[in-house]
């Protein structure tokens, strides 16, 4: 028995299954997926992240028409970036066999959308998995790799954050040993997607719909359980909270959002007056089952989100998933009043101390001081350089918008300066379009690239500006430096860390036009080792409280009226003491 | 059943002692889930950890509310903010040494612990009381706050984990040379008594 967390589960059932091949780009909660398969792989099994997720289905989709069994893994927005080979690869269809994985995030907790990738799996016709649980997710797996294989599509694995996150103690099997592969078989009539094959195609994934939604209706995954003229149908992580509550009905747990397992629903369906729907993000089971009641003229009544009977956004809990399903069944049940409490501390999400993205933000904002100016941000930690007191980020939408956002703005807004910032990980991901972008255009802003030196958000993943790979090897690094000097653009480069020489590269890269970079470089704290912390000499500290307003170091808080560092969270950045006015900040000795 | 909530802030060590627990619960043959936070809420936000053991299956890996044996706090507010997951007849175990949030500091609000721990005293029925500054003197580090924790949890007996358990699980777990400081830190957490 181990003890793994549900993205291990996964990694080891598609070992498990015989994977050959696996890619994809970090992104919380989908991160350990991959890292687990770089970890527990045997040497036959092909690892990487890739520089974005239309990179990493691309070139698994290569290694399945080549007949291997391959794996990509990504979060839902991830999906974005990929959806335009997805929407084209039902269409051809897949040798070997291929599983995304994309994690879904209701809350979300770590994601900008709550999108639902069960509407992406409809929409492009690719059949999605939706696991309960870790072990369940796990089982999953291993028959998305049998599916895809036996009908040459690619299949989507959908976990939420919660399966994702969740551990479970289970029993796995050992990773295959590696398999033969026939290679890539030359058939311009099947891999080459043309108007003709395309509308032949359409019409085989039509025709496919029922053939799977009836083989569906079989599969174990797909469950019905109690009796009652009220059901209740679930689906993912939700079905979780359902069980806990164990009230009395009719249930159905949907393991195959897509396509809906019609026959199953009918028997679920069959002598009920009334259906709640328990799902988080978009009413796709509910909308489902209204279709089927709509098909066969079904005198049931489908409650959920449509009907307010369900929240429409955020997660659900045991709690809420109990108290909705009390008040359909007609189950009296105590009213809560909420406890009286003493006023909590707030806690959103911060820089840590001693990050380098406060000494880039710290010295942009120092050197375009009193004059009028838009922060362009992006994704990643530096999306926190938002909050009070440093509010550097005024925009962030998507990954690589904060370049192309800033052009768009700067055309409009000639009076004022436009910075764009970005990472070092972004900037590979979908940066480098945009950059050329804006030179093509002849657009005017400050291209600020946060490089520390890795992916930090995720988790500290390396990428092409590291140069380490999964497989364990070492290419030549790929220098932002260098790439926007071979594009033309006009480059400073200097230390986060350093105030002085970070501001004086921001002036002057402020005092020209057109495209221009600043590099801001130091390495992300957590991969480095720590320095001496920091000490205040508190007889010489005046009680400013600069170096709390700002910026806003979570080992610096105010002590009878004095500042003092939390030694155990200071890294010795120095960043205080460079700005502390009376020079009471020093390393500790 | 038994159900354990961990919570304190990002960075504290909640995962490794929420581990800890469960890996030790399952070498006696108990089926385990767990369910953390990981990514942005990890900068320094309010994390949560969720520890279920049992002899037969655990349909959700999160405590409803109420159901908690135990709730450990890595932080007094933090465990204010949790104890509505704690069983009436549960127990609290707390460190009383307050992490302060940036949001304070900026505000000017000095974030009064002592509020925290008269709520805890009122409202929880069982409670151990641990003090982080005597961790730092007996075992000269803060990281071992969440072992101590551990021990304390190991030496009530309300989670199906024994003292000779936690130290076994410790020793899998741990660096070497790390692992004294550790042991100090469990025996240290065991001894801590009930107010």
């Amino acid at each position: 028995m181990e003890l793994l967390m549900g993205n291990e589960a996964i990694a080891m059932g598609a070992l498990a299954a015989g994977v050959q091949f696996v890619s994809g780009y970090p992104g919380t909660p989908s991160t350990e997926v991959l890292e687990t398969v770089a970890k527990r792989r045997p040497e036959h099994v092909y690892v990487e992240w890739s520089v974005n997720e239309k990179a990493a289905l691309e070139v698994a989709a290569g290694a399945a028409l080549a007949g291997a069994r391959a794996m990509v893994t990504m979060k839902q927005v991830g999906l974005n970036v990929a959806s335009d080979p997805l929407m084209c690869l039902n269409y051809i269809g897949v040798k070997g066999a291929l599983v995304v994985v994309v994690a879904d995030d209701p809350g979300p907790i770590s994601s900008q959308t709550e999108q639902d990738t069960r509407h992406f799996a409809r929409y492009a016709r690719i059949p999605v998995f939706d696991p309960q649980t870790p072990e369940q997710a796990y089982r999953m797996v291993k028959d998305a790799f049998e599916w895809s294989e036996k009908y040459h599509t690619p299949v989507i694995l959908r976990p939420t954050t919660r399966v994702c996150h969740g551990c479970a103690a289970m029993e796995v099997e050992e990773p295959a040993p590696a398999r033969e592969i026939e290679g890539f078989v030359k058939d311009d009539s099947k891999w080459v997607i043309f108007p003709r094959t395309s509308f032949l195609a359409k019409k085989r994934l039509f025709a496919q719909e029922t053939e799977f939604a009836d083989a569906l209706s079989e599969y174990s995954e797909n469950c019905i359980w109690g009796e009652g003229k009220l059901g209740i149908a679930t689906g993912g992580g939700t079905a979780a909270y359902v069980k806990e509550n164990d009230l009395p009905a009719k249930y159905f747990a949907v393991g195959t959002p897509w396509p809906f397992p019609e026959k199953k629903a009918l028997e679920f369906l069959e002598g009920l007056d009334a259906v709640l729907v328990l799902e988080e993000l978009d009413p796709v089971i509910e909308d489902a089952l209204i279709a089927v009641c709509g098909k066969y003229r079904l005198d049931v009544k489908i409650l959920g989100k449509r009907t307010g009977d369900i929240p429409a956004a955020g997660e659900l809990s045991v709690e809420s998933a109990g108290a909705c399903m009390r008040k359909f069944l007609g189950i009296e049940c105590a009213e809560e009043k909420p406890a009286e409490m003493p006023a909590l501390p707030v806690r959103p999400p911060v820089l840590c101390a001693g990050c380098p993205h406060r000494g880039s933000f710290y010295a942009v904002k120092q050197a375009l001081k009193g004059r009028k100016a838009v922060f362009s941000g992006d994704i990643g930690c530096y999306t926190l350089g938002n909050a009070a007191p440093l509010n550097m980020v005024d925009t962030c939408l998507c990954m690589g918008a904060g370049v192309t956002m800033a052009q768009g703005l700067a055309r409009m807004e000639k009076d004022t300066v436009h910075v764009a910032f970005i990472g070092d990980s972004t900037f590979f991901h979908s940066g480098i379009p945009g950059v050329v972008n804006a030179l093509y255009n002849n657009a005017d802003e400050i291209i600020v690239v946060l490089d520390n030196s890795t992916t930090a958000m995720t988790g500290h993943q390396p990428h092409p500006g590291i140069g380490k790979t999964m497989m364990g090897g070492v290419q030549p690094a790929i220098s932002p430096v260098e790439v926007l000097k071979a594009l033309g653009v006009k480059t400073w480069r200097a230390n986060a860390l350093n105030l002085e020489e970070a501001k004086a590269a921001i002036c002057e890269a402020a005092e020209e036009t057109g495209v221009r970079a600043v590099v801001l470089e130091s390495p992300c704290i957590a991969i480095v080792k720590k320095k001496a912390a920091m000490a205040i000499d508190r007889d010489k500290c005046i009680g400013c409280k600069k170096c709390v307003r700002e910026i806003g170091c979570p080992a610096i808080s105010i002590e009878g009226g004095k500042a003092r560092v939390d030694k155990t969270l200071c890294t010795g950045c120095t960043l205080c003491a460079q700005i502390c006015p009376v020079k009471c900040i020093g390393k500790e000795a | 059943m038994y159900s354990c909530l961990l919570c304190g802030v990002g960075g504290q060590g909640t995962v490794l002692a929420s581990r800890l627990m469960a890996q030790a619960a399952m070498e006696k043959g108990y089926f385990a889930r767990t369910a953390e936070t990981i990514g942005m809420a990890q900068r320094g936000g309010c994390v949560v950890s969720h520890v279920r053991v049992a002899e037969g299956d655990i349909a959700s890996s999160l405590i409803p509310v109420g159901g908690a044996d135990v709730l450990v706090g890595f932080e007094p507010g933090e465990a204010v903010r949790c104890l509505k997951y704690l069983k009436p007849d549960g127990l609290a175990v707390v460190c009383k040494t307050p992490v302060a949030p940036v949001m304070a500091s900026l505000k000017g609000d000095e974030y009064d612990a002592d509020v925290m721990m008269e709520y805890l005293k009122a409202n929880a029925k069982h409670l151990i009381v641990l003090d982080a500054e005597e961790i730092v003197r007996v075992c000269g580090t803060m990281r071992a706050l969440n072992v101590a924790l551990l021990g304390a949890v190991a030496a009530s007996g309300k989670m199906p984990l024994t003292m000779e358990e936690a130290e076994n699980a410790l020793r899998k777990k741990i660096k070497p040379e790390l692992l004294e400081i550790n042991l100090t830190a469990l025996k240290y957490g065991a001894g801590a008594k009930e107010e």
